[in-house]
């Protein structure tokens, strides 16, 4: 394992950032009081939910957009543009599909006005390195999308760069191929292949970032900010069956699932939640899914420990807790340090027939969403029980952004409908107390 | 699945065979033929000339390899052209957000304006610049080619740098590439597939306005540059069917020529610009393609192409390394930056203004706007009529043909050809009908306006039957949902976004044809139509500039109007409620 000179002055250090993407005349806040170093030596996992500002976080870190306040800097000079040392490997890949594999992995080196033999020879050597060669000539298209990552990898790695940032780079690829791909990652890195000193991975995954990193920081929403560092001590190859594994990724769910403000030990709360809060982005067929598999004999009657319950369900994280987040704002179920257990409410709908079902849903609706009963009373009191959905977007601004807006009304009309306690014409945007006809 | 076709553009192919070889002699031959031919037809092009001076046309059929040439040229020499006003002004509107706001409107408006207006405008201005030489006329007409070709090319263009995915500019920019790398690398390539397309549509566009080019009118004088459409007004002027005839088969082998041996490679080869991996098109190599590849000489002219662009993409005098700042979405130009501009442009906004009225007020009296509104109406009308009359024989017919995609195959390039047919060419039956059975001139020249542009209907429909999901076809199958009931609940709302583009361009064309369709003359015979085409026509004839642009002016604002009214929100209408979850 690579030894990190955290003695030595950090290679990138970011400073109070903070990121507000401005929207009418507010302010939405992305990102707060971010602060982070990366020194030599060490590979530093960015984990958090979708959403999270993580991966704006990276895109300020790259100097491709700058922070509203705060610094970041490079060996001490502040970033004001993509910098030399820098290299990324991108989500979607993002190679030129007109280009060869080859010409792809030049483009960089012909940016710098590097000599055609150089740089073909390079170029060869990084698509080696990654374990490519022989496909030179070939497309993006013809290539898997392991490959193509491996081509992106070569891209980043060939221009010599100190520091390696990478966008959720596993997260488009199938499960093996992911598993193969961060494998040879690991390898290239302690061989030290290439000259890179730190790399810098964000990621949605928890297991991926507790096998690869040397450091994980958590992060929470809302606005986005480094919640949590935890040190990863194991020493490589990892195992996920190992237990020293098994425990960083509990305490890994433990700092996601606690509350901002729960202190350990007390009693708990439900969260009261307004009328500008940010439902989560899911459908009532998916709540009602988890609250069926909850019910199931292996799971009935205890609590429930997370990281296993996301690994029978292959759902990572980003799956998982919209819906966990789902359960306890509807009160159906208790979240609290890493584990999940239905309450009564949740224990008496997974029970009961469908009819049943939609009026526990509908009661819980009305008296736990502020949202749904709004506009549920703003419906009852019209005279035509009719409503625009506009009306309630406009309302929604003033607590959220745009997108989130028509996303949580999507939300909300969802549960809405399936509750019964409204409904809703497409075409015309109407939300009514009528049956359509 | 890696052993692609793209295999086959690799070299070793060709060093399996002996160098040099027979395929060379062939392609060697072809290759200095084109550019000897071209040569010749640019020495031509420069002749002296004075104004007055009548340059012969004959309606011997001999001269008519030759007259094509020139034709040809022009249009290529246009598209030339309009590819440049393409990447300057498609890269600037889609880059700049200031320019983005006037470039686009202006585009749109110039789109509106007819063809021929172009001319009547310009062609002093271009005769004026090359005194005494055939270049004066030979420009106005190359650049009434160019108004045939550029709006498109450019729309397209800007509307794929617009939509270049966020990462590839990310990409682009964590790399270093300069604005001039950039272009070429990530933008152009983004760009290719939709803009060959366009520029494809807008060679048989141009061939349209192939007789009103060439045969120019000034100060009452005709000059009739040599080309075949000229021919073409010749022979319409002495009524010589044979002559006609002669035409159209040179038409013929004309677009079949440069579809052979340019767009068929070019389509082949923009296939790698694709930028979603479909993986089962395959389409056959062009014969030209298989040709040039067999021929080693000409991969290496091949290879030292690809080189020269290289080196000029990378040249450094054009890379100096620009230092990215960091941009926002939202704008990062700077305030004084947008003062000064939003002064300029007030300037000139306000300057515009006054010499718009005071054109008006000179020019136009009360009753003058009247009946200008009331000609403008009629071809309206006859717009309108025609897009619904047509739709109404092309969407049953498009949608039997694209049920069957074999025969689609075969009939698309019949399609291509049709909507290149010149309507002059249309001229003698039209005309003989009309005169034989005492028929209302109002409305049968009508359907020479839509003799163009009515196969964008037929295009797109056959596009959107072909794009309807299979599941879809076979689950109402399976339901018995057969007959009208189909047609109501799975064709026409599947089909309906496709055919609004092809109905929004066959009535952008029609209008344009207006002018040259409202007006048919046979031999010695005039029959006018009433209208704003006609009366362009008539007014350009008699070289009466300020009536030409007033009724231009008045058919930009119908179809603006119309456009803005009727057109964009039934597109938005389609790309809501009927575009298909892919």
């Amino acid at each position: 394992m690579p030894e990190i000179l955290e003695s030595s002055p950090p290679i990138i250090r970011v400073g109070d950032v903070k990121k507000a993407f401005k929207k009418d005349r507010q302010d939405m806040l992305v990102l707060s009081n971010v602060n982070l170093e990366l020194h030599e030596g060490e590979i530093v996992a960015l984990l958090g939910k979708s959403g999270s500002g993580k991966s704006t976080l990276l895109r300020i870190i790259a100097g491709l957009i700058p922070p509203t306040s705060g610094e970041v800097s490079y060996h001490g000079k502040a970033v004001l543009g993509p910098m030399r040392g820098l290299a990324m490997v991108f989500q979607n890949f993002a190679l030129l599909p007109w280009l060869t594999v080859l010409q792809n992995v030049e483009l960089g080196l012909e940016a710098l006005g590097v000599k055609k033999d150089e740089r073909r020879s390079r170029a060869i050597q990084a698509i080696d390195i990654v374990g490519l060669d022989g496909f030179e000539s070939a497309y993006p298209k013809e290539l898997s999308g392991g490959m193509s990552q491996r081509v992106g990898l070569a891209r980043a790695l060939v221009v010599d760069p100190e520091v390696l940032l990478m966008d959720e780079p596993f997260s488009a690829l199938d499960v093996l191929t992911a598993e193969n791909l961060r494998g040879d990652l690991l390898d290239l890195w302690q061989a030290k292949k290439a000259k890179i000193k730190n790399i810098l991975l964000v990621t949605h995954n928890i297991e991926e970032a507790v096998f690869l990193a040397d450091r994980i920081l958590v992060f929470g929403n809302n606005p986005g900010n480094v919640r949590a560092e935890l040190r990863v001590d194991i020493p490589h190859p990892r195992h996920s069956q190992d237990q020293r594994f098994i425990r960083i990724v509990d305490s890994v769910y433990d700092y996601i699932t606690m509350p901002a403000t729960m202190t350990p030990g007390a009693e708990y709360r439900y969260k009261n939640i307004t009328m500008g809060y940010r439902l989560p982005n899911v459908q009532a067929s998916e709540i009602i899914g988890v609250l069926d598999m909850m019910n199931e004999p292996q799971y009935r009657g205890h609590k429930i420990d997370l990281p296993e319950f996301s690994d029978e369900l292959h759902l990572d994280i980003d799956d998982l807790f919209p819906l966990t987040e789902a359960l306890e704002v509807l009160r159906f179920a208790q979240v609290s340090t890493g584990d999940i257990e239905l309450n009564e409410a949740g224990k008496i709908f997974a029970t009961v027939d469908i009819l049943e079902r939609k009026k526990i849903f509908a009661q819980h609706l009305l008296k736990y969403i502020p949202l749904a009963s709004y506009i549920r009373r703003v419906l009852d009191e019209r005279p035509e029980h009719h409503a625009s959905q506009e009306r309630f977007l406009g309302e929604l601004e003033d607590y959220l952004s745009e997108d989130v807006a028509s996303e949580v009304l999507r939300v909300v009309i969802d549960w809405g409908r399936y509750a019964e306690i409204f409904a809703y014409d497409y075409n015309t945007g109407q939300l009514s107390l009528e049956n359509p006809n | 699945m890696f052993l692609s076709k793209y295999i086959t553009y690799t070299k070793n192919e060709a060093t399996k065979w002996p160098t040099p070889n027979y395929w060379d002699v062939a392609a060697f031959c072809l290759l200095f033929g084109v550019i000897i031919l071209l040569a010749w037809g640019a020495r031509q092009m420069s002749l002296p000339y004075q104004i007055g001076q009548a340059i012969p046309i004959s309606l011997d059929p001999k001269f008519l390899p030759m007259y094509a040439l020139r034709t040809v040229m022009r249009m290529f020499i246009g598209l030339f052209f309009a590819l440049l006003f393409t990447f300057v002004f498609g890269t600037w509107a889609g880059k700049s957000k200031r320019a983005e706001k006037i470039i686009i409107p202006a585009i749109d408006i110039l789109q509106s304006v007819p063809v021929l207006s172009f001319l009547a405008i310009t062609v002093t201005g271009f005769i004026a610049l090359f005194r005494g030489s055939m270049l004066g006329p030979e420009c106005a007409a190359i650049f009434v080619i160019f108004t045939a070709q550029a709006w498109n090319m450019a729309l397209s263009f800007y509307q794929s740098v617009r939509t270049v995915p966020q990462e590839l500019r990310e990409a682009v920019r964590i790399f270093h590439l300069s604005t001039w790398q950039r272009f070429w690398r990530l933008d152009v390539p983004f760009a290719m597939p939709g803009l060959l397309w366009n520029m494809m549509m807008s060679m048989s566009g141009s061939w349209f306005f192939v007789t009103a080019s060439e045969a120019l009118s000034v100060a009452k004088q005709k000059i009739t540059l040599p080309g075949v459409g000229s021919y073409i007004a010749l022979a319409i002027l002495h009524a010589d069917t044979k002559a006609i005839i002669y035409a159209i088969l040179t038409m013929l082998v004309v677009i079949l020529l440069y579809d052979q041996f340019l767009f068929r490679p070019l389509a082949q080869w923009v296939q790698k610009f694709k930028f979603e991996s479909v993986e089962d098109v395959t389409l056959e190599q062009p014969w030209v393609v298989k040709l040039f590849q067999r021929t080693a000489l000409l991969n290496r002219l091949s290879w030292l192409f690809s080189t020269i662009s290289e080196k000029v993409i990378t040249l450094s005098l054009l890379n100096r390394s620009v230092n990215y700042q960091m941009q926002d979405e939202e704008s990062s130009e700077h305030s004084w930056v947008g003062v000064v501009y939003n002064i300029v442009l007030g300037i000139f906004i306000v300057g515009s203004l006054v010499t718009v009225t005071y054109f008006i007020a000179t020019t136009l009296t009360l009753a003058e706007l009247r009946h200008l509104l009331f000609l403008g109406g009629c071809t309206g009308l006859r717009v309108m009529a025609l897009i619904v009359i047509s739709s109404l024989i092309w969407v049953p017919i498009g949608v039997w043909i694209g049920f069957r995609p074999r025969f689609a195959a075969i009939i698309q390039p019949v399609v291509q050809f049709l909507a290149a047919f010149p309507a002059n060419l249309a001229f003698p039956v039209v005309f003989l009908v009309i005169v034989k059975f005492h028929l209302n001139v109002e409305i049968w020249v009508s359907p020479l306006m839509v003799l163009g542009t009515q196969w964008y209907i037929l295009f797109n429909v056959i596009a959107g039957t072909n794009a309807l999901p299979k599941d879809l076809k076979q689950a109402t199958e399976t339901f018995g949902v057969t007959g009208w009931l189909r047609w109501r609940k799975l064709v026409l709302p599947g089909i309906f976004p496709y055919f609004l583009t092809g109905a929004i361009t066959a009535a952008g064309g029609a209008w344009n044809a207006s002018v040259i369709a409202e007006v048919i003359s046979w031999g010695a015979v005039n029959l006018h139509a009433t209208g704003l085409g006609a009366y362009i026509f008539d007014a350009s004839e008699n070289g009466d500039f300020s009536h030409v642009v007033l009724a231009t002016a008045i058919m930009s604002l119908f179809v603006i109007s119309i456009n803005r009214l009727l057109w964009r929100p039934l597109y938005n209408l389609a790309a809501e409620r009927f575009a298909l979850r892919s």
